[in-house]
């Protein structure tokens, strides 16, 4: 038996998050580590309008999603976002997962409002990949860390928490030495309470390229699964709209078998864990979940 | 990662009708003065019964001492996801975080409880239901620990929309479900008049800087169906004592004497943790 025909079917329990790729994949950052390889010129997915998002909104309320997420690309360089994320606060929680290199504050200003009006959260997830410009811009690009730094202080100058989201780059053995040299940092730019999350490598895009792809035997298997709480699994629970389709999962939309129809109707259907990536998610649980909602 | 164990069974309790006050208790960890406290109240109130939703120990000293109060006040227990760990001595309490900062005191918590449970205790722990349903004139009320679905799930107000909540009505069957786990009250109106309410915990403040605690009366009748949070005062200045005592970290006696959470923060989402001061 193949590796491939080993690979387990999941079935989703329910659509808890529903995330929508409203960035596309085009992103002003070109990050080494990015797993689908988004960057300026990557047009591969677009931008997702407000009319889409509203039209999935709607759609959601029949269905008793939970909660909203936002990932590109960089969901700032649409035009909508904002209108995006004010409209998303009326019907439930949202978290947008940015750079935040590109933040205007009079965006923030009008965010601000809107989360103020609402019973839900609005969540900033700031990528950041090291606590200085020497750890952090050789993987997400020169004067990156000065950029997205900015941002993290006109997101906390507007009373957000923004959750600063790192990969992990670095033996996990330092995870305490690192998230120590993370707070540290943030507290001395003014952010006097920051939320980490680590995240781990997904090896395939560009990452596969920097470090190395998953190999062969880095997959999940059925006998993995038994006893496994399989909510921990992104694809359990969630599913992804983009200009393309429906997708199992925001890490997969390169992945051809990744998509699984036109419709969140068409999406609920059973996945096959066959990739590398799924055996990340395994392994870590609750890799795209914000730590208020772990699975 | 394991699944967390597989205990959804329901107790049913009879029909009851007219006008009916019940109390619902959440979150002891073992915060034993408040909970006598809170018993005092609810007697004097006076309520048709008495219920908690799980999670007896964890954070506070003596967790034997909650015991024999809830076993002579006649309180029906549920089985949180503390219960079912202590019950049958697993690794860790089960309570879902993922920071590693939040993990870090759940366990040193989870150790001392553990440590300083009784096997008689830990036998009654294994033996109690993770839901109960009541039938209260004619409506349907669903309690559990976290969520119908899942003993450990967390219901924050910021981070749970109105229809999920109706669906879970929907699902179970219920037109009042309550529940706990993240310890923190909060209640929401639903379509066609269901209730999803989370009881608070009596085992800690609720961050907000005030150091009483909560508990929750539902008020059932022919023409109403609401809950009323009760703030209950007790002496938190004896439970920090014998905190510092057990030698229970710094970081929890801080907790209790200033009504701020210093612990377990990173679980919050964004709106409950700006209400608070960490």
């Amino acid at each position: 038996m193949s590796d491939r025909d080993a690979a387990p079917q999941l079935t989703m329990s329910h659509l808890d998050d529903l995330w929508f790729q409203v960035g596309g994949t085009l992103c002003n950052y070109t990050c080494h580590h990015c797993f689908i390889s988004c960057s300026p010129h990557n047009d591969t997915f677009g931008f997702l309008t407000l009319d889409d998002v509203s039209h999935h909104l709607t759609e959601s309320v029949a269905l008793g999603v939970k909660e909203y997420y936002f990932t590109g690309g960089e969901p700032f360089l649409n035009p909508d976002i904002v209108p995006i994320l004010s409209a998303t606060l009326q019907y439930g929680p949202a978290t947008v997962l940015t750079n935040a290199a590109v933040l205007k504050d009079a965006w923030l200003a009008a965010l601000a409002e809107a989360e103020s009006h609402s019973t839900y959260s609005l969540e900033f997830r700031v990528s950041l990949d090291g606590f200085s410009a020497a750890t952090n811009d050789p993987i997400r690009g020169d004067r990156t860390f000065e950029r997205t730094m900015r941002g993290i202080e006109r997101l906390v100058a507007h009373d957000f928490l923004p959750i600063v989201t790192a990969v992990r780059t670095w033996p996990i053995e330092q995870d305490d030495e690192q998230t120590d040299a993370f707070r540290d940092m943030l507290k001395a730019r003014g952010y006097a309470r920051p939320r980490l999350k680590l995240l781990p490598t997904l090896q395939i895009g560009a990452e596969a390229q920097r470090s190395e792809a998953y190999g062969p035997h880095d997959r999940v298997t059925a006998t993995m699964l038994h006893g496994f709480d399989r909510r921990t699994l992104v694809c359990e629970h969630s599913r992804v709209v983009t200009d393309r389709g429906v997708y199992v999962c925001p890490i997969l939309i390169e992945s051809p078998d990744a998509l699984l129809g036109a419709t969140l109707a068409e999406a609920d259907r059973p996945f096959a864990l066959t990739h590398g990536a799924c055996y990340t998610c395994y392994r870590y649980g609750a890799i795209c979940a914000n730590p208020s909602s772990p699975s | 990662m394991n699944a967390p164990h597989d205990n959804t069974a329901a107790s049913t309790t009879s029909p009851k009708s007219g006008d009916v006050r019940i109390a619902c208790l959440g979150g002891v960890y073992s915060n034993y003065l408040a909970l006598e406290a809170a018993l005092v109240d609810v007697h004097r109130r006076g309520v048709d019964a008495i219920y908690c939703l799980g999670d007896l120990g964890g954070f506070g000293p003596h967790p034997d001492r909650v015991f024999p109060l809830l076993q002579e006040h006649g309180v029906t227990c549920l089985q949180g996801n503390y219960d079912d760990s202590i019950g049958n001595a697993l690794d860790d309490c089960q309570c879902g975080y993922t920071d590693p900062r939040d993990n870090h005191f759940a366990q040193l918590s989870y150790d001392y409880t553990l440590a300083h449970t009784s096997e008689e205790n830990r036998a009654w722990l294994r033996t109690l239901p993770a839901q109960c349903r009541l039938d209260v004139g004619g409506r349907r009320v669903l309690m559990c620990h976290g969520s119908p679905r899942r003993v450990n799930e967390f219901l924050w107000e910021s981070t749970t929309s109105t229809h999920f909540l109706e669906m879970l009505t929907d699902d179970h069957a219920a037109d009042v479900i309550l529940g706990t786990h993240t310890g923190i009250h909060w209640q929401r109106e639903l379509a066609g008049g269901r209730r999803f309410v989370n009881v608070g915990a009596l085992g800690r403040p609720a961050n907000d800087g005030h150091t009483h605690v909560w508990y929750t009366i539902l008020h059932v009748a022919p023409a109403r169906c609401d809950a009323e949070f009760i703030p209950v005062r007790y002496d938190h200045h004896r439970l920090a004592r014998e905190m510092a005592a057990q030698r229970l970290p710094d970081e929890f006696i801080a907790t209790i004497e200033t009504g701020w959470w210093t612990t377990c923060l990173e679980v919050l989402p964004a709106k409950e943790r700006r209400r608070g001061r960490c």
